[in-house]
């Protein structure tokens, strides 16, 4: 596929001081982009198969998510590999990387496979697996990691709830840094969490709903980072939600140790306060917070603290939510707002520039999963994400591409729209 | 003056005036009680369902006599025999009921939210009878109903609740009743036991009980299950009862007429010793008479918005 995109107002992302970037962009100064062969090149005179006047849009690197749930093999009927990654296409990702937690478990290179040869089916974006931690994500026995990197996961986790033990934890992250993969650590102690279905505050007494405090994160946090610098290996924590998280990262990072970090739209939005009248679009794990929360991880998106912002996509039939609150799964299907939720709650006001939603969508998550993607790196792959700032657009969870219609969204009016997706150099949606 | 809503989910909910039309209608309701003939017309062709996933036999027996004596047919529904065993959802199981052109839905459920779920999906006015950890709106009513009815006012009463906050609706349905009234809360049990941000809700806090009764009006101690030693949350019956249970030497500190209230069903010698809940002072056998009252309140005012609510939607 040959292209070429004019007018292209292109953002590079923004680094953080600490960071060593080597790679070879193309022209900052140019806003044409040539795409030949489906890769990124710096001149080409064509023939194109098409050509983008990209006249008042912004053009990313395609965006990446590293923690999606696409529900296949076993859960179909949440969502599969080809609604999933419409719904990723919509929202502009040109990669997602979807957790293990399916069924049969994706703990094995069967199971990998499985979801390589779907997605190069049905997918519409780039799927990248990410591997169980432990066999069955029963946090008792290791899985093939080994077997499983040769089948091609870009990453562990025993996603839904965190790795075990302290023990099992540093076996995991040991044998793991042999096969170059880092572990994505869902952070809850379910020993203090114990049953609690919301943030534990005044919103949960009030609603006389069982509520799981903040350190329930936090700690599972601070023990990851003890591991990490005690065995000088990366850890990478999955969305992160609460004020003491950040300060932890933060304090580690500055101590030099291997820790990066994610959080979600939802976790600098929504607070617990938007459960009240059992509204089941606002359950997910981690809980929504409190407004001091939301200031920290502003903060830590800003200063570097938090690497990246992912997702953590997941859908869930209408069914498993259109019932009692405490009854009702957790999860929002997040995919088809994230960036513009991000551009309206970050950049609008002031806290972020453009630049900063790059590193925070293409580069730091790269850097995470080394999938060569991310980047305008001349003969990279050509995946582009073309926005256009000034629209705006009401979220309609009903109208919504991804199976789930669990959208904490609805009604909701978001700023930017995604106008092209591109992977490969091919257009896989567009924005009429 | 008529009730907002169609149903009663919560005194969160009420405004001030429309608990005191509860109170009010209730006194008049307790007056039928009281006589040789105790039937009413006032919910002649009305059906009631008691719908209790949840064992109760006081709140159960309340609502359904309340139905009976103002000429309701009323049936009762209990979680063991019905579908719900089956796999049928709590949706389903209520919209079957409501197809049957149900009138009032009594529901008391396990889970916070549960009454405020169906309400929206059905036309039958939901009473909510105790929902999880969340609201027992008729109990606060009838809570309220026998102060003021004993006192004469709900006028900055000094009110202490005596157990475990943290998983009583009765505590919150009470706390926000008699805040919206113009009293004052007094909490005070194990911290293992009181909810993490409970100043917050409006309640003034102690550790110390004897500060809680100090010159209470009202004294309610709160029915403690014993599965919470399970779960580590207090050592044992024994030490409960020396450190929170209701006693002749705690309730000296409140004052001279103060009342001594609970829920039921206590547990004698834990919450509150025998000698106690059969004193002068306990009004526990009245709050079961006027629980009768107020539900019969409760039901013929919102049979009142019912009509009005039907007129609208023809």
């Amino acid at each position: 596929m040959n292209a070429r995109i004019y007018n292209a107002k292109l953002i590079f992302p923004r680094e953080i001081s600490t960071v060593q970037s080597n790679i070879q962009n193309i022209n900052q100064e140019l806003s044409e982009i040539f795409i030949k062969d489906g890769c990124f090149t710096e001149a080409y005179d064509g023939p194109f198969d098409y050509e983008i006047d990209a006249e008042g849009m912004v053009v990313f690197p395609g965006l990446i998510d590293v923690h999606v749930h696409l529900r296949e093999p076993g859960f179909e009927y949440k969502e599969d590999i080809a609604s999933g990654t419409r719904a990723a296409a919509v929202g502009g990702f040109t990669s997602v990387a979807c957790m293990p937690n399916t069924n049969p478990i994706c703990d094995n290179a069967a199971v990998v496979g499985f979801i390589k040869e779907r997605a190069a089916e049905v997918g519409i974006v780039n799927v990248w697996p990410i591997g169980a931690v432990t066999k069955e994500q029963k946090g008792e026995q290791l899985a093939e990691i080994g077997l499983m990197k040769e089948a091609g996961i870009v990453a562990l986790s025993d996603d839904g709830a965190s790795v075990k033990t302290a023990d099992m934890m540093r076996k995991a992250m040991v044998y793991a840094a042999d096969f170059d993969l880092t572990i994505i650590d869902h952070c809850e102690d379910p020993t203090i969490s114990n049953g609690g279905i919301m943030n534990e505050g005044l919103a949960s007494t009030q609603m006389g709903v069982p509520g799981s405090p903040s350190i329930a994160e936090d700690i599972i946090v601070m023990r990851d980072i003890l591991l990490a610098d005690y065995l000088d290996l990366p850890v990478h924590i999955a969305h992160v939600s609460t004020k003491r998280s950040v300060q932890q990262i933060r304090a580690a990072k500055a101590r030099g140790i291997k820790v990066t970090a994610e959080t979600c739209p939802q976790y600098f939005i929504f607070t617990d306060d938007d459960c009240r009248g059992y509204n089941t679009l606002f359950r997910a794990y981690p809980p929504m917070r409190r407004p001091e929360d939301i200031a920290a991880i502003i903060v830590g998106l800003q200063d570097g603290t938090l690497d990246m912002i992912a997702t953590d996509h997941a859908p869930h039939h209408e069914d498993e939510k259109d019932i009692e609150f405490c009854l009702a799964k957790n999860g929002m299907s997040g995919l088809e707002t994230a960036f513009s939720a991000s551009y309206t709650y970050l950049v609008k006001p002031g806290y972020l520039q453009l630049e900063d939603l790059a590193r925070l969508f293409c580069s730091a998550p790269e850097r995470l999963i080394k999938v060569g993607r991310g980047s305008f790196a001349n003969g990279a792959p050509a995946d582009l994400t073309l926005i256009d700032l000034e629209q705006s657009w009401e979220v309609d969870r009903f109208k919504m591409v991804s199976k789930g219609k669990n959208s904490a969204f609805h009604g909701m009016t978001l700023n930017s729209k995604v106008k092209y997706t591109i992977v490969d150099g091919k257009i896989v949606y567009h924005d009429i | 003056m008529h009730l907002k809503s169609k149903d009663l989910l919560g005194i969160e909910q009420l405004s001030s005036k429309e608990i005191c039309l509860i109170l009010d209608t209730a006194t008049t309701m307790k007056r039928v009680l009281s006589q040789p003939t105790k039937k009413t017309s006032h919910l002649q062709g009305k059906s009631v369902v008691n719908l209790f996933f949840e064992n109760s036999t006081r709140t159960r027996m309340s609502f359904e006599m309340a139905a009976k004596y103002m000429g309701a047919a009323s049936i009762n529904i209990s979680s063991s025999g019905s579908s719900v065993n089956k796999g049928e959802t709590l949706l389903d199981t209520a919209v079957t009921i409501d197809m049957m052109a149900t009138d009032f839905l009594v529901m008391r459920h396990r889970e916070s939210g549960a009454a405020e779920f169906l309400a929206k999906r059905v036309n039958a006015s939901v009473i909510n009878a105790g929902d999880g950890m969340h609201e027992h709106p008729t109990q606060a009513l009838l809570d309220v109903f026998t102060m003021r009815d004993k006192l004469g006012h709900l006028d900055k009463l000094k009110v202490a609740i005596i157990g475990d906050c943290l998983h009583s609706r009765v505590f919150r349905s009470n706390l926000l009743a008699l805040t919206k009234l113009g009293s004052e809360v007094w909490v005070s049990g194990p911290a293992s036991l009181m909810p993490l941000d409970v100043e917050s809700t409006g309640a003034r806090y102690t550790k110390h009980v004897e500060e809680a009764i100090q010159d209470a009006d009202v004294v309610m101690s709160l029915r403690i299950q014993l599965e919470r030693i399970e779960k580590g949350l207090f050592p044992s019956v024994n030490e409960y009862f020396r450190y929170y249970g209701l006693d002749d030497k705690k309730i000296k500190l409140a004052k001279k007429n103060a009342l001594v209230m609970h829920p039921g069903p206590a547990n004698r010698g834990v919450e509150i010793n025998s000698a106690l809940y059969e004193s002068d002072r306990s009004v526990i056998s009245e709050q079961v008479t006027n629980g009768v009252a107020v539900r019969m309140a409760v039901l013929y005012l919102l049979s009142l918005r019912r009509n009005i609510y039907e007129r609208e939607n023809l």
